[in-house]
């Protein structure tokens, strides 16, 4: 078990933050498996935030036109499209005169237009020739690294297919590397164990921008301060539902206390395991990874990078205990060899 | 505020004397945030209503404040859609809350090549006159064969499937009277 | 679903998560697929042929529930010998005439009742849609026909069923619709295992469905199915449109349509309807079993509730008022008679034809010649702004100084400033408050049409002209309140509730509908709505307060029935079929009918009973006579009237479409409505030469971020984001075949319009192997127009107009078309485009669309000249002509 106040490992961050009888820590469990990909939570988080829009701009990504999570989308939802069989399907075009997968859909592909969406960084620069490769008909089809992951995998038809769908969010990171960096104390954890930038205390410095593994934190470019889910304090603390939890038509989107969702989403997993959806797992469940887990955590079908989520992130302030400790006990050194020179010096 | 209060307050004295020392939590808590409540807890009113998209029907709760709608979402009570909301539902505050809405009588003159503004109880009186023109100037009695027609074709009308029952029949009521036969909504289309 | 109704689509999850089998059937690959257990790719336009496989499984194998179907339907009954199927006339059915494009019907009579007195020519029908009137009562016939119980009769329902989807085997569909045969037979495997005693099985259609030509016989097969395999009136069965507009199903109850009234009453047509007593005779057709023999007091307390005190017995309640049809005013030909210059005034009541109507060039230019428009929106749309900013400004064909269209914007209040009931896609009403004061001067449709009504009326005050007396004798008393007298929604619901008249009692239940005048309804189906004064739709009690079927949730009609036809739940004798789907039943020891449902049936007729000879109207039902608005109380697997277009459906080729039909010599639905009109030019289809010129299919639809025409989304950020911009999808494929890029224009020629989109190459859309050749279809939203946030070309543009015979709905779900990469043409060179495709497709303005295309004596597929084959099959495709 890791100290207290710890900045790594598993642990009730909100107890570690100071609140004495805290309430259970709060989540989000989103199960991809039964997204439809409406974006009903995106509409439904920003009209109860007042977050503004993110710019009108086709980006070609499948039906995702949001790009990514940033200052003025806090939820976002992302559309990949695959030629991989979907478990227990019937594969969709078995039988079509099909050619090679070539679309560019995947939005693992990253090749997004140039859009600006008000915040900064915002999407990644555009890179449109990129999107235009991967679609303009088959004679591109040879060029080596020209296909976005998951492509050229050697089938020959795209008999197999399937639309993955998810609505990512903040992760609310147990640790949370946002909340360790911010100089201002307007990240802070609040009681239900969520991670919440105060608009009145932001003043826009931006370590927190680099510090979040995820890239979810974003500064909004007309005030400078950092956005992001809060989780909608202010609907959980009057005990309501946040706007997407509670807007989501399929219940992919689900709300309440995370031991609670966990065990759910574990049996969820086993369920569609049984159903011959091998390729079910859960993403940011687990309290022993580098974050200390996630108090949104995620069902996938794929692995985490189809997505756009890393792999295996780690707080990034995970050595700042060591760091801090290793600079302590220099300073001491520097202050007994001051000492001894002051006491050397008046033998 | 007194000072002592001042102190208290202060994410300092907080953060030394609380149970949060490295100011991550209870201490850096604004008070802005410690008085946060969602606003449909303390809106004025809230009225019952149905989200004005598709033909699903889904319950929607309409907060308002000061004479203005401040939230829109979905009513947990409903059978049909069990407090939940699509994209567009769930842009209903946005909808009818737009700038964008025309919330002024518009106008344009024949050959012009621009809006005009009109009052509103002029348009209803100028709109009367044309219906009665209409009438007047196409107006059949009867067919070729005496039997009644009472009706024009001069006037036509499209619209209804996104309006109340109570509007649809008053509108039906009425054009029927006015012999307006040719009347249509999105039923057809 | 999934894409244009989420919130409906939670149920299917909730099937799935219980074991429910989801297929999906589309054109294209959509946010349902990406959910559903098995997804169909689908050529548009081709459904029958895919339903029609399925009834012949169900058949050929014996799957049907044949204690249902023999008890509930009409498969046993025996037809005409003069009656000729598809099969004989390789296409037509017997009784067809060329010169009206419409079927005589007495051939398709059950045998020995060919002379039934109601029987007549249909081109009248058509013309006047009788066929929505239809929606809720069968046409009629005699309450007893001659029945085989053992289905071997080859002249009974079951084997002309039989024999008319013989053809429909798996090859077929493959060859048809695209649908690999395993594929095809995994549905009809899935459907027929999931149907029955123990199980049921529903299906869900959107409302493209109807945009067919053939669209009315789309939803007929999708019913034969569900009535063969005993799926309707039962829980988890039944077939569900999902409807677009909110209150879209109150709009035909309540019908703003020209040829109905409140309650599916026919608007009188001044041939057939010259009195009253013919009117109403013509509803209730004495004699007739079922509850439309009520018809007289529905009437007449309609009109009591339209001219009031002046509407007596003696002036036969004021019928002589009523404004008479004499063919087709449907929205179609009114836009036509716009562009010939024959309306004088438009209304457009929250509803933006110039893009939400097929053929918007001619939406536009019909607006350009009116005298007066009046826009009712909360928006300023494209219907109000096309002498501005339409599509013909930029071509020249619209000149503002030139237009003299004198427009007037009026702006309409919002769903949370005003109160009323909207009625939803399962007939449920459900009562709105009212939030807030509508801003500045928005105001409801209710204020608008009273105080229209009132100024009308005020200023005739003293009229002594006929014509006025229907003004000035109506029923307009409305109590108002609020600064701007806005009237009582609910006084208005109140008389279409009905009330007694000398006492002004809310009316409880439609038999109480007197036809003395002792009764004013304004629609009778809705009686009860506001039973003991109360306002029944208003009702919200919680759903976890209640069970499943949710009764004290707003208000369904009729009489609060949640599930049409809910006897059919049970056996004959009155006992759930299973326990598993019991429903509706009939508890012998109470003497009525009872379940968790209100009974449609009479609560207290046992299934015993048996009706006296001679008996009419709901007497003449029998306890075991579950369809009780049919005029025999039966399903209808043949429909020997009332359908137009065939007694059974039949697989025809969209009207534009590049294949010849694979089933028939008969092209397309030879009773299809045709507009001559130089606008209206249709891309020829085989038979016809030159439909290479239009090589790929298209079709449009919804996207979920959107709405309809796009007034309330394009308006709106949070929705215009998150679609932003008009875009085709096209397979990889094609794109390769056509030179496409991703991101890239192209745009898309029909002989109507060309239009401009950003290009989304897609795995979703897959060519399709169809009769040996492959098919491209495109498919694109429908949406985008020049106003709004986000703006983009309108893709109905592209449709021409052609409809369905049965209900005038056009063909807007399928068409085709030519697509070219890279920007189209700007300014007049557009027309330029448009012109040269008509011309390389021989669409010269005398060019006359062949409607039959059959010899059925054996000739060869023949386009050319009309009238040469109308003739022929005049003489060939009626045998008792």
């Amino acid at each position: 078990m890791p100290d207290a106040n710890s900045l790594y490992g598993p642990l009730d961050p909100a107890p570690d933050a100071g609140w004495v009888s805290a309430p259970p820590r709060m989540g989000f469990f989103t199960d991809t498996s039964v997204c439809i990909g409406c974006k009903a939570c995106e509409v439904a988080c920003k009209e109860w935030n007042g977050v503004p829009d993110s710019g009108f701009d086709l980006l070609g990504m499948s039906y995702d036109n949001t790009g990514a999570l940033t200052a003025n989308s806090w939820r976002h939802v992302a559309f990949i499209e695959q030629p991989r069989p979907a478990g227990h399907r019937t594969p969709p075009f078995a039988g079509d005169p099909t050619g090679p997968a070539t679309s560019p859909a995947s939005a693992t592909a990253g090749a997004v237009t140039a859009a600006d969406t008000g915040t900064n960084p915002g999407l990644p620069p555009g890179q449109p020739e990129a999107a235009a490769l991967m679609a303009a008909g088959p004679e591109f089809l040879g060029m080596p690294g020209a296909r976005p992951p998951g492509r050229g995998t050697g089938a020959e038809s795209r008999t197999d297919f399937r639309w993955l769908m998810m609505s990512d969010v903040c992760k609310h990171c147990t640790h949370a590397a946002c909340l360790d960096v911010c100089p201002t104390g307007s990240l802070f954890r609040t009681e239900f164990g969520t991670v919440v930038v105060q608009e009145d205390i932001c003043n826009g410095c931006g370590y927190c921008i680099s510090a979040c593994p995820y890239g979810v934190i974003d500064q909004r470019k007309d005030d400078g301060r950092a956005w992001k889910c809060t989780l909608c304090y202010d609907r959980i603390g009057a005990g309501m539902t946040p706007a997407c939890a509670q807007a989501c038509p399929t219940e992919s989107i689900q709300y309440g206390p995370l031991d609670e969702l966990r065990e759910r989403a574990a049996r969820r997993v086993t369920a569609l395991h049984e159903r011959g959806v091998p390729e079910a797992r859960l993403y940011g469940h687990d309290p022993t990874d580098g974050v200390g887990g996630d108090g949104a955590f995620f069902l996938l079908l794929d692995s985490p990078e189809v997505y756009g989520l890393p792999p295996d992130p780690v707080v990034t302030t995970r050595d700042l205990p060591k760091m801090w400790k290793r600079a302590g006990l220099a300073a001491l050194a520097m202050a007994a060899a001051a000492v001894a020179a002051f006491a050397g010096g008046s033998s | 505020m007194g000072l002592k209060t001042f102190i208290q307050g202060w994410p300092v004295y907080r953060q030394l004397t609380g149970t949060d020392p490295l100011g991550r939590g209870a201490a850096a808590q604004s008070p802005r945030s410690a008085g946060l409540t969602a606003r449909t807890e303390t809106a004025d009113g809230m009225a019952r209503s149905v989200c004005p998209y598709c033909a699903v029907g889904c319950g929607q709760r309409v907060f308002h404040s000061g004479g203005q709608v401040t939230q829109i979402e979905g009513d947990p009570d409903s059978p049909i859609s069990r407090g939940r909301l699509c994209p567009k539902g769930s842009a209903s505050k946005s909808l009818v809350t737009s700038p964008l809405r025309q919330t002024k009588v518009r106008y344009r003159r024949p050959y012009a090549t621009e809006w005009e503004d009109l009052d509103l109880d002029v348009a209803l009186d100028m709109i009367a006159d044309r219906i009665l023109a209409a009438r007047a100037e196409t107006w059949e009695d009867v067919d070729e064969q005496g039997r009644p027609l009472n009706r024009t074709l001069g006037i036509s009308s499209l619209g209804g499937a996104t309006l109340d029952n109570e509007e649809n029949y008053l509108i039906k009521k009425l054009f029927t009277a006015m012999g307006a036969l040719q009347i249509e909504n999105q039923a057809r289309i | 679903m999934a894409e244009a109704h989420p919130v409906g689509f939670q149920w299917v999850m909730e099937a799935k998560k219980r074991g429910a089998k989801v297929f999906h059937v589309d054109p294209r690959f959509t946010r349902t697929s990406a959910l559903a257990d098995t997804y169909l790719p689908i050529r548009a336009g081709t459904d029958i042929a895919l339903l029609g496989g399925v009834v012949r499984y169900i058949l050929e194998n014996q799957l049907d529930f044949r204690e249902y179907v023999l008890a509930y339907t009409n498969a046993a009954n025996i037809v005409s010998e003069q009656f000729a199927d598809t099969e004989d006339l390789d296409g037509l059915f017997s009784g067809y005439n060329p010169d009206t494009g419409s079927y005589d019907h007495a051939s398709w009579q059950y045998d020995g009742q060919e002379g039934n007195a109601t029987v007549r020519g249909t081109g009248k029908e058509r013309d006047s849609a009788s066929g929505l009137e239809h929606e809720s009562h069968g046409e009629p016939v005699p309450a007893r026909a001659p029945r085989d119980e053992t289905l071997q009769h080859p002249r009974c329902v079951y084997q002309i069923l039989k024999r008319h989807f013989s053809r429909y085997t798996p090859e077929m569909v493959a060859r048809v619709c695209g649908i690999p045969e395993e594929r095809f037979l995994e549905l009809a495997r899935a459907w027929t295992e999931n149907s029955g005693r123990e199980r049921t099985g529903a299906l869900v259609y959107s409302v493209g469905w109807t945009q067919h030509s053939v669209g009315v016989q789309y939803i007929r097969t999708g019913s034969i199915i569900q009535t063969l395999l005993g799926n309707m009136g039962r829980p988890g069965g039944g077939i569900l449109a999902l409807r677009g507009h909110a209150s879209i199903q109150g709009s035909t109850d309540i019908p703003t349509l020209f040829n109905l009234l409140p309650g599916y009453l026919p608007m009188p047509h001044h041939a057939d309807h010259p009195t009253f007593d013919e009117w109403v005779d013509s509803i209730r057709h004495p004699g007739q079993k079922g509850f439309w023999g009520d018809s007289r007091a529905f009437a007449a307390s309609l009109l009591k509730a339209y001219w009031g005190d002046a509407a007596t017995p003696e002036n036969d309640f004021c019928y002589g008022y009523m404004p008479r049809m004499t063919g087709d005013h449907g929205t179609y030909q009114q836009v036509l008679n716009m562009i010939d210059g024959r309306v004088k005034g438009y209304f457009l009541l929250g509803q933006n034809p110039a893009v939400g109507s097929a053929h918007g060039r001619a939406q536009r230019l019909g607006m350009a010649n009116l005298d007066w428009l009046v826009v009712r929106d909360l928006f300023m749309i494209e219907s109000a702004t096309f002498w501005k900013n339409g599509p013909e400004v930029a071509t020249g064909e619209i000149v503002p100084e030139e237009c003299r269209t004198e427009v007037f914007f009026l702006p309409a209040a919002s769903h949370v400033e005003k109160e009323g009931t909207f009625t939803q896609t399962q007939r449920l009403l459900q009562w709105r408050e009212k939030a807030v004061d509508a801003p500045g001067d928005a105001r409801s449709e209710l204020w608008f049409f009273y105080h229209l009504g009132r100024v009308l009326r005020e200023k005739l005050a003293g009229s002594t002209q006929r014509r006025d007396r229907a003004l000035l004798d109506l029923a307009w008393d409305y109590p108002t309140h609020g600064p701007h007298a806005e009237p009582s929604a609910e006084a208005v619901l109140k008389e279409i509730n009905g009330y007694e008249v000398a006492t002004g009692r809310p009316l409880g239940v439609f038999t109480e509908a007197r036809d003395d005048g002792s009764t004013a309804i304004g629609c009778w189906i809705y009686s009860g709505v506001y039973a003991d004064g109360v306002n029944q739709a208003a009702r919200r009690r919680p759903r976890h307060e209640q069970d499943w079927v949710a009764a004290e949730w707003g208000w369904a009609w009729p009489a609060n029935r949640r599930t049409l036809y809910n006897r059919a739940s049970a056996d004959p004798d009155g006992r759930p079929w299973s326990e598993r789907k019991k429903y509706v039943w009939w508890d012998p020891d109470a003497g009525e009918w009872t379940g968790y449902d209100v009974p449609d049936f009479e609560k207290t007729k046992p299934p015993s009973y048996r009706p006296p000879e001679g008996a009419s109207g709901p007497a003449a039902l029998a306890g075991d006579d579950p369809f009780i608005m049919q005029g025999d109380g039966k399903a209808w697997l043949y429909a020997p009237g009332g359908v137009l277009d065939g007694p059974l459906p039949t697989h025809y080729e969209p009207a534009e479409s590049p294949m010849r039909n694979p089933l028939y010599g008969q092209q397309a639905n030879p009773t299809r409505k045709i507009y001559e009109h130089p606008i209206n030019r249709m891309n020829p289809s085989p038979p016809e030469p030159h439909s290479q010129v239009f090589p790929y299919v298209f079709t449009v639809s919804r996207l979920t971020e959107h709405h309809t025409a796009g007034g309330m989304s394009r308006t709106v950020p949070r929705l215009a984001e998150l679609q932003p911009e008009m875009f085709v999808e096209v397979s990889p494929e094609l794109a390769g075949e056509v030179g496409l890029a991703h991101l890239g224009w192209a745009h898309l020629i029909s002989g109507r319009a060309v239009i401009e989109a950003r290009v989304l190459v897609t795995d979703r859309l897959t060519p399709l192997r169809v009769d040996g050749r492959i098919i491209h279809q495109v498919w694109l939203p429908y949406h985008f127009g020049t106003e709004g946030l986000v703006t983009g070309d309108s893709a109905n543009d592209l449709f021409g107009i052609t409809l369905d015979p049965n209900v005038l709905i056009q063909e807007s779900k399928v068409g085709t078309c030519d697509i070219r990469p890279g920007r189209r043409p700007t300014g007049p060179s557009l027309l330029d485009l448009v012109g040269d495709y008509q011309r390389r497709a021989g669409m010269t303005p005398d060019r006359k669309v062949p409607v039959v295309t059959t010899d059925a004596a054996g000739g060869d597929d023949a386009a050319g000249s009309t009238d040469e084959q109308s003739a022929a099959a005049h003489q060939d495709g009626e045998p008792h002509a």
